[in-house]
């Protein structure tokens, strides 16, 4: 599924609901999301997941096709870690 | 409007504009819904309901087995994991671990760079 698939899904669900303003929607909370993950902040969203942000130290990479040492800085990852309800879900009745 | 768990402790001695601290925040669910009001004219009540909408269609989806790709955000993607055996770290018994499904989110590039302060022309699909 893709953005444009969600948004569509979501519409069919909400007649009453534009689908340029169902797009806004979509776009206002990934937008959040990315916002807060800019600032360093988390978002936790129960049964769901939770987004955060780690930082990877400095570190001396390779080139691998080289072999050379290239410094690689100092940097911020996001994460996402699966709720716990959501976890479950995935392998419910899923082990033969 | 954006609540945080470490707020109690400083909202005294910091100043009334909120979302000044240094310290990270947590958002929830709230504050999506109150992005989603924000951006449409629709009542608070209906923004929540629709945060949640949209995080049961992604729910529903992943648990059917199939990836979501949400362009200039990330994908969440479905890996099916063998069962091995695994160790207790504590008492260093090995322990079957089960076969299982879990979910990966792989951020886009254009999340990547945001979280470090650039910015980067949007991509991908």
């Amino acid at each position: 599924m893709i953005k444009s698939e969600l948004v569509q899904r979501i519409a069919d669900r909400n007649p009453h609901l534009y689908l340029r303003d169902v797009e806004k929607i979509v776009n206002a909370i990934l937008d959040e999301i990315t916002k807060a993950l800019s600032r360093g902040d988390r978002v936790e969203l129960r049964g769901f997941g939770a987004f955060s942000v780690k930082r990877r130290d400095a570190r001396l990479g390779r080139n691998p096709r080289t072999g050379a040492h290239v410094p690689v800085e100092e940097k911020s990852v996001p994460f996402f870690k699966t709720g716990k309800e959501m976890r479950e879900r995935l392998n419910e009745g899923y082990l033969d | 409007m954006v609540k945080s768990a470490s707020s109690e402790a400083e909202i005294s001695a910091s100043s009334p504009k909120e979302n000044s601290t240094v310290e990270s925040q947590t958002l929830t669910r709230v504050n999506l819904a109150e992005a989603v009001y924000r951006s449409v004219g629709l009542s608070r009540k209906e923004s929540a309901a629709l945060v949640q909408m949209v995080l049961s269609e992604l729910s529903d989806t992943l648990v059917k087995g199939e990836t979501v790709k949400l362009s200039s955000f990330g994908s969440f993607i479905i890996r099916s994991k063998a069962e091995r055996i695994g160790r207790n770290p504590k008492t260093g018994i090995e322990v079957p671990i089960t076969q299982r499904r879990v979910l990966v989110f792989k951020p886009s590039n254009v999340l990547k760079a945001r979280v470090n302060g650039q910015t980067v022309a949007e991509e991908e699909e």
